[in-house]
């Protein structure tokens, strides 16, 4: 019977890999509900988990979904879910619930075209904005944006790391066109796999307060069936979990809720450059884009246009402090999205000066490079 | 009176079950869910449940305090979300025993998919459904459980919709055990809240609760004794399992205005849970595989 992590070199699409990721990380429960495009992944988890002892629950939709990897991870379980558009607006209440009761789980979201039903079995980056805002209330969140099979199985990896590292829903918004491609997917050793989990706690079960943080704003996690008697809460809270129904309780939980994000996102945030040192337009790209508008890079250089390309491999949160360094040498930033306009209102509230191009790409079809191109041209003249 | 409130709690012996630093709790004078509270404590005190793997999950509403209330692993999660999250629980830790104490409509309108579904998956979750009614912490307004021409906030002109019979919804979902009392019956809540314990498999228990406030006074019923009163004029036991046992079918526990209600336990059969099932044939065809001829390898480079 295979292991937790299958050691090798494969020809795999995302999916898997985001499957295998997950299973390397240590996941071992995963609830779902199939939809395009991403029930591969549910499919491999129900596969998988029994060989490795975890437990595969299809569950009625994805409010339930979302609401039972919580469950789960209340007992310490590394849990996750998958889903697409339309399961991503279900499990938006209970990611809020994640935020709220602070507890470690992992989303995958295969972007498809939308809204509602939209365009079930094709590419999009729509729901960029969805998973910064779309659970109601304030709150700061981790996003990250694979741009190939690999990433899917890498990045999934560090997805469930952070989750527990800072006690929150993390999410991987990946895309059709890279969650059906299949790749080269290079499986580490386990020993060469990092592996994150949450802190327990500190104190005896007298001393245990549910909600009190450490210097890094993150509390420390008791889970269920210890004799801490834990108190979740869902309602605005104290230190201890009891309902504090008070601008000034709203004030210090959510404050830090969304400092213990905000304080550590230079060290969340990842990105990738190319071409960027000497360049005056910079592309900015994330996701299956980011590797179509590579050659867009390349071919203007071979043009003389001082191009360069920054990849977002968080999406959120969005590194806007390298935009702003970028901003201070460029006279232009290029952003192709497949979608109607989301990641560019982030440059662009950033970029001071510099002029920022939105090139965009309808969702339903590969992004092609020759647009990205001219548009590099039309800002690099 | 402060002072006798605070001997009284030095003095109360439920007092180490409790989150006393939330006491005095929110509910209203003449509601039933301190009763249901208290039988719940005894009832898991008699069925030896250890104190450490009591978790209590609530969704939103007057009955959805009752989690934070309780000094077990209690979790008050989105309204009717708690029988979804009470599955990752149980699912992801067999050990914990994990009661979902909530009210009619978390439980049966906005929750209502989940209910049914845990119910025929045969999850081991104890659901406990105060049912008063009424939306009460809104300030009573229609609900999935409301009589037919019932008056609410919502409903001025009488309820124009046909309400859940609780007991035959969650019979033919698949529960192994489903019961019925109403807040007058605090001995039965208990022996019941015991004996589904320890029963295996997605039990139901239904507690009839008065409402004073939002739906005794717009129905003229009166205060919360008043209610309790009638339920003792309007008292019929069905005890047994229905399926060999005609007379105490289920189907015939519809709660009308004004009419008898009925209480007992209604079933109580045994089958595989969600997790045994999983037990038992994962070993095999894992094995199957493992040694089938034809098994499908990784597309290594």
């Amino acid at each position: 019977m295979r292991g937790d992590v299958l050691t090798g070199k494969y020809f795999m699409n995302g999916d898997i890999a985001a499957a295998e990721g997950a299973l390397a990380a240590g996941c071992r429960f995963f609830a779902g509900y199939p939809i395009t495009p991403s029930t591969e992944i549910a499919e491999r988890m129900a596969e998988r988990l029994p060989e490795v002892g975890g437990i595969y629950i299809q569950m009625e939709d994805e409010l339930a979904s979302m609401a039972a990897i919580l469950g789960a991870s209340c007992t310490g379980a590394k849990a996750m879910s998958a889903t697409s558009g339309p399961g991503f607006s279900l499990m938006m209440e209970n990611i809020g619930l994640g935020i709220m009761m602070e507890v470690p789980s992992v989303v995958v979201n295969v972007q498809r075209g939308g809204p509602s039903t939209g365009l079930p079995t094709s590419v999009g980056q729509q729901d960029m904005m969805q998973a910064r805002w779309g659970s109601h209330g304030d709150y700061e969140i981790i996003a990250y944006s694979p741009n190939s099979p690999q990433e899917m199985f890498d990045l999934t990896v560090k997805a469930f790391n952070a989750a527990e590292r800072y006690r929150l829903p993390v999410l991987v918004m990946a895309d059709e066109a890279v969650g059906h491609m299949t790749e080269r997917v290079v499986v580490p050793e386990k020993s060469a796999i990092p592996i994150v989990n949450r802190r327990g706690p500190s104190v005896p079960p007298a001393e245990y307060r549910t909600f009190k943080a450490g210097e890094d704003l993150v509390p420390e996690f008791a889970v269920a069936g210890q004799g801490y008697f834990v108190r979740m809460e869902s309602l605005t809270h104290d230190e201890l979990g009891r309902p504090a129904l008070t601008a000034e309780a709203e004030q210090v939980l959510v404050g830090r809720l969304r400092d213990k994000i905000a304080t550590h996102a230079h060290e969340i945030a990842e990105y990738e450059e190319f071409l960027t040192e000497d360049a005056d337009v910079i592309v900015v790209a994330y996701g299956i884009t980011s590797r179509c508008v590579r050659q867009a890079v390349e071919e203007a250089r071979q043009e003389g246009i001082r191009a360069g390309l920054l990849r977002l491999v968080t999406a959120w949160p969005f590194p806007s402090w390298r935009i702003e360094e970028l901003a201070v040498q460029a006279k232009a930033f290029v952003v192709p999205e497949v979608n109607f306009g989301q990641m560019v209102r982030e440059v662009q509230r950033v970029a001071g000066p510099a002029k920022t191009t939105f090139v965009q790409y309808p969702p339903g079809a590969m992004p092609h490079p020759d647009r990205t191109l001219k548009a590099i041209r039309e800002v690099g003249k | 009176m402060s002072v006798e409130f605070e001997e009284l709690r030095d003095i109360h012996p439920r007092d180490n079950l409790l989150r006393t630093d939330l006491f005095p709790h929110i509910w209203c004078p003449g509601c039933g869910l301190g009763i249901a509270l208290h039988a719940f404590l005894e009832g898991m005190e008699k069925a030896g449940i250890p104190r450490e793997k009591r978790t209590v999950v609530s969704g939103i509403g007057c009955s959805g305090r009752t989690a934070g209330l309780l000094k077990v692993d209690s979790y008050h999660t989105t309204h009717g979300r708690p029988i979804a999250f009470a599955t990752g629980l149980k699912l992801a830790n067999p050990d914990l025993h994990v009661t979902v104490f909530s009210g009619d409509g978390d439980l049966f309108a906005i929750g209502g998919n989940h209910f049914i579904h845990a119910a025929r998956r045969n999850v081991d979750l104890k659901v406990i459904c105060i049912n008063n009614f009424n939306y009460g912490m809104t300030g009573g307004q229609m609900g999935p459980t409301t009589p037919a021409k019932a008056k609410t906030t919502t409903t001025p002109y009488g309820n124009f919709e046909h309400p859940f019979n609780l007991p035959w919804l969650a019979a033919t979902c698949g529960a192994t055990y489903v019961a019925r009392w109403t807040t007058l019956d605090a001995r039965q809540i208990r022996d019941s809240i015991a004996e589904a314990a320890v029963k295996k498999g997605f039990t139901f228990i239904e507690i009839v609760s008065p409402c004073p406030v939002g739906y005794g006074r717009p129905n003229r019923i009166g205060s919360g004794l008043d209610e309790m009163k009638f339920y003792e004029e309007n008292w019929e036991l069905r005890s047994g399992n229905w399926i060999i046992q005609e007379g105490a079918n289920p189907r015939e526990a519809d709660i009308d205005l004004g009419k008898a209600i009925v209480v007992g336990k209604f079933v109580d059969i045994d089958k595989p849970t969600f997790l045994d099932m999983y037990r038992e044939q994962m070993p095999q065809f894992l094995a199957e595989k493992e040694n089938a001829k034809d098994r499908k390898e990784e597309v290594r480079e």
